[in-house]
């Protein structure tokens, strides 16, 4: 790193500092400095990953007018169809009509386009759900542990304690306790996400506690939680947005991995690793109900790893590669 | 032309452009200077005034957004500005050496001191390994450091910052390079270190005749070290003369400002204080001990700051003088109750406050306040500089329009406009920001002031103008003022008596007139003898401090 700086200030160097008649010429006009909106729309991960989400997104209200079909619909005749294969189906009416599996059918006969996209409305609620509730409790214990020093060493010691538990195994163990619910999935991948956040709040926690500004707070008598609240908190805010977008990624991921192991979502509700768990036998005959739901999860971990990154390089300069 | 033969470095219309967002077009703009064989050039100027991008063109170091337009710069007559790359490697450390103004970051923190002198030998020369591990070790020794063995297989954290200063100019010079560069080499270092390293370099370069150009913003130095001096303002070159010219006669108004702000060592005339005018702080035998704790046994115990008995009364200031780890910042922070302090009394307006509950202490709080030395992290960069005025005085049960109606008001005092409430830090410049924090600290009518090295990261000229604030409103308001600075020429300007404190304890304590004059402590001797540049006679315009 070159030790040169890249905008010189406005510098003191002023004769005068004399500021009540200097105040405009003095003051330094930040105008020119791109703010961080601007900076995020001419990131190109930002743009590619955020248009990306934006269409996996749309699949949520938009499935039931993409597809007529039930995702749940068994079709005994119409199993372990490629795609394209026109299926028949049976309106409310008793009307028959075809349809086009575009791709294909599982080896229950239901429709892989249809599951597909109602798949992505589990993978998504999850990946979103698995964030805010890391981030928000892994901020609250975060901001505590790194504020209050004697906290710290046992709350600590509970997070790394709790790193050490694999997903999979919880998950296998919560299942095995209380049955195949949505929330066993969300908790189990919660849990070992929770230390990762603390860690990180923490240590900026540590750092912020040290700067003159909270110093000054304390001297003129501001209460520790609203020194939390206004000068501590706000610096958390951009590093959890970024680690927000990562542990949605991988949310999105385990939950699919743990369906396809058999301990994540109930097999009936569609979700991408279901689908693919269930195309697992005869994978080397009909590898489409694996390859679609796959390629789906790919994009969307892909994009918002994609928009992570971005959202890192345009709110934190500092961090990014390119300077 | 014959003269550029004999000049080591010479630049010549040197113009390097900023990027676009920049607040200024040019960061150099047709800068011409020249450096002679065995000369010591001084580049001095203000932050921002484009020295330090002159001495990384010369290295060609500049960073990629900064380029150089114009002019050229020529080491012993050859071009310096479109050499390849390759050339440039084969001058550095051959030709011209520099060193930087921190030296723990300038130095590879996990490779021995020796091996990284070496690696300049196995680069540029082809000796064997025992003649270059003689050379070094010879280096070693010309620096003065002790023990040049145990120096070759130390790590640079188990040397001191004066030490590990000596270990960059044992590397800059072991290829006896016909320029050196010494970008702020002493800003980070205590006075008596500084005075050290000063001296070596004069040492060195005057055996070798290698010209220097030296880089600093402290006109003491430039006194000190200095055969001419180049003065620079926003990038442009305004003086350029030997330095008895420059610094006892400048010409151009610029240097006749800087050079007056300068504080001068001697304390002026004081108004004496009133006899009868009330003690607001008393320390008896503060003490402040730093445990490490083991395996919940006390392992090692640090005295911060022992037995400190001090006193200032309504409209004094006391300076409390040290260098770097004295204790003096601890002390500071005991007072402010920003750390708990373990043993002593501390007597605010006769009220003991080193053993409170926070209930009780909070009401006392507010009658100390603080400035900090770091104009840039002493506000809240997200919070208008009026909310972070304002949050004091609401804290205790102001109302918010009384507040602002208050912070206003001391805008005014602290000499900025009172608009600029709404405004954000950032939008302000340092000396402006420290102006803030006073204006901060005052909001919640203080007894007492503390100022923790408050003008240490100012330039001289802001500098000059926020400690002739913070006097004017010590006096209008009557503050007391405790001053904790490690500048014995602020310290001479401001203060009325001078505690000078020395690994956790005040050596000497007196009024600051008699103790500049008559110092009677080892150490308070060997600090007023190492200052740079205290025999000199500055000249500029004395009216204008």
């Amino acid at each position: 790193m070159s030790p040169i700086r890249y905008s010189i200030r406005a510098s003191d160097t002023d004769m005068s500092d004399n500021i009540i008649s200097e105040e405009s010429a003095e003051s330094v006009d930040y105008s020119h400095q791109p703010s961080v909106w601007s900076r995020l729309m001419r990131n190109p991960s930002v743009i590619i990953g955020g248009l990306l989400i934006a269409l996996i997104v749309s699949l949520v209200p938009a499935a039931p007018f993409l597809t007529p079909l039930d995702p749940t619909d068994i079709s005994p005749r119409n199993r372990n169809k490629v795609p394209g294969f026109e299926t028949i189906h049976k309106d409310d009416q008793g009307n028959r009509y075809t349809q086009v599996a575009h791709m294909g059918t599982d080896k229950l006969g239901r429709d892989v386009f249809a599951r597909v996209i109602y798949g992505a409305r589990v993978s998504l609620m999850v990946g979103l759900l698995v964030a805010v509730i890391a981030v928000s409790i892994g901020l609250f214990i975060g901001l505590i542990a790194g504020y209050f020093r004697l906290v710290d060493a046992v709350v600590m010691r509970v997070m790394d304690g709790l790193m050490a538990i694999p997903a999979i195994l919880l998950a296998i163990a919560l299942v095995s306790l209380s049955g195949a619910t949505l929330f066993t999935v969300i908790m189990a991948i919660v849990i070992p996400e929770i230390p990762r956040v603390v860690r990180l709040v923490r240590s900026i926690v540590l750092a912020i506690r040290e700067e003159p500004y909270v110093e000054a707070a304390i001297s003129v008598g501001t209460p520790t939680p609203k020194i939390l609240y206004r000068h501590v908190l706000p610096n958390t805010i951009a590093p959890l947005i970024v680690q927000g977008t990562f542990i949605c990624g991988s949310a999105i991921l385990l939950e699919a991995i743990l369906s396809f192991l058999g301990v994540g979502v109930p097999p009936e509700i569609p979700t991408w690793g279901n689908i693919m768990a269930q195309g697992r036998d005869l994978f080397q005959i009909y590898p489409h109900s694996i390859f679609y739901p796959g390629i789906f999860l790919t994009l969307t971990v892909l994009a918002i790893n994609m928009l992570g990154d971005g959202l890192r390089d345009a709110i934190d300069p500092r961090m990014s590669k390119e300077i | 032309m014959p003269l550029d033969q004999h000049n080591v470095l010479s630049v010549k219309n040197l113009t390097i452009d900023l990027p676009r967002n920049a607040d200024r077009k040019h960061a150099v703009r047709d800068v011409s200077f020249d450096v002679a064989p065995g000369e010591v050039v001084c580049l001095v100027g203000e932050s921002g005034s484009g020295k330090s991008v002159i001495a990384f063109s010369v290295m060609g170091l500049l960073a990629k957004a900064l380029n150089v337009s114009a002019g050229s710069i020529e080491l012993e007559g050859e071009h310096l500005v479109d050499v390849t790359e390759d050339r440039l490697r084969e001058l550095r450390c051959t030709r011209m050496g520099m060193i930087f103004q921190e030296p723990m970051t300038a130095l590879n923190p996990v490779m021995r001191c020796g091996d990284q002198i070496d690696e300049v030998l196995q680069e540029h020369t082809k000796l064997s390994s025992d003649q270059r591990r003689q050379k070094v070790l010879d280096m070693i020794e010309q620096v003065h450091l002790p023990d040049p063995q145990r120096m070759y297989s130390s790590y640079p954290h188990q040397l001191s910052g004066g030490q590990r200063q000596r270990i960059m100019i044992a590397m800059a010079l072991i290829l006896e390079p016909v320029l050196l560069i010494a970008d702020e080499p002493t800003t980070a270092l205590d006075v008596t270190t500084q005075a050290q390293i000063l001296h070596l370099i004069r040492e060195l370069q005057s055996e070798k005749q290698t010209g220097v150009l030296f880089i600093t913003h402290d006109f003491g130095v430039v006194a000190e070290l200095g055969d001419r001096v180049a003065v620079l303002k926003q990038g442009e070159l305004v003086e350029f003369g030997t330095t008895r010219q420059v610094l006892s006669a400048p010409q151009h108004p610029y240097t006749q400002m800087l050079i007056s702000s300068v504080p001068r060592h001697e304390p002026p005339d004081r108004k004496p204080l009133a006899h009868d005018a009330p003690v607001v702080l008393r320390t008896e035998k503060l003490k402040k001990q730093y445990f490490s704790f083991s395996l919940g046994k006390r392992r090692n115990v640090v005295d911060a700051a022992v037995d400190i008995s001090v006193e200032i009364r309504k409209g004094e200031t006391l300076g409390v003088v040290g260098e770097s780890g004295s204790g003096k910042s601890t002390v500071a922070r005991c007072i402010t109750w920003l750390i708990e302090s373990t043993d002593g009394k501390i007597y605010l307006s006769g009220d003991n406050i080193a053993q409170l509950n926070s209930k009780e202490l909070r009401k006392l709080r507010r009658k100390v306040q603080i400035i900090f030395q770091d104009p840039y992290r002493s506000l809240n960069p997200r919070r208008t500089v009026g909310q972070s005025i304002i949050e004091g005085p609401m804290n205790y049960g102001e109302s918010k329009a009384d507040a602002i109606q208050h912070a206003r008001e001391l805008m005014e005092l602290v000499q900025l406009n009172p608009d600029g409430l709404d405004r954000y830090p950032h939008q302000f410049s340092g000396g402006q920001r420290q102006r803030v924090c006073i204006a901060r600290a005052l909001a919640m009518r203080p007894e007492l002031l503390v100022a923790d090295e408050a003008v240490s990261a100012l330039d001289v000229s802001v500098q000059a103008q926020v400690l002739t604030l913070l006097e004017e409103i010590r006096d209008r308001m009557q503050l007391a003022m405790l001053f904790i600075t490690h500048d014995l020429r602020v310290a001479a300007q401001v203060c009325d008596t001078v505690a000078v404190m020395s690994k956790g304890r005040v050596v000497e304590y007196g009024s600051a007139k008699e103790m500049f004059q008559n110092p009677q402590h080892e150490y308070t001797k060997a600090l007023f003898e190492a200052a740079p540049g205290r025999d000199f006679v500055f000249g500029g315009n004395p009216n204008s401090m």
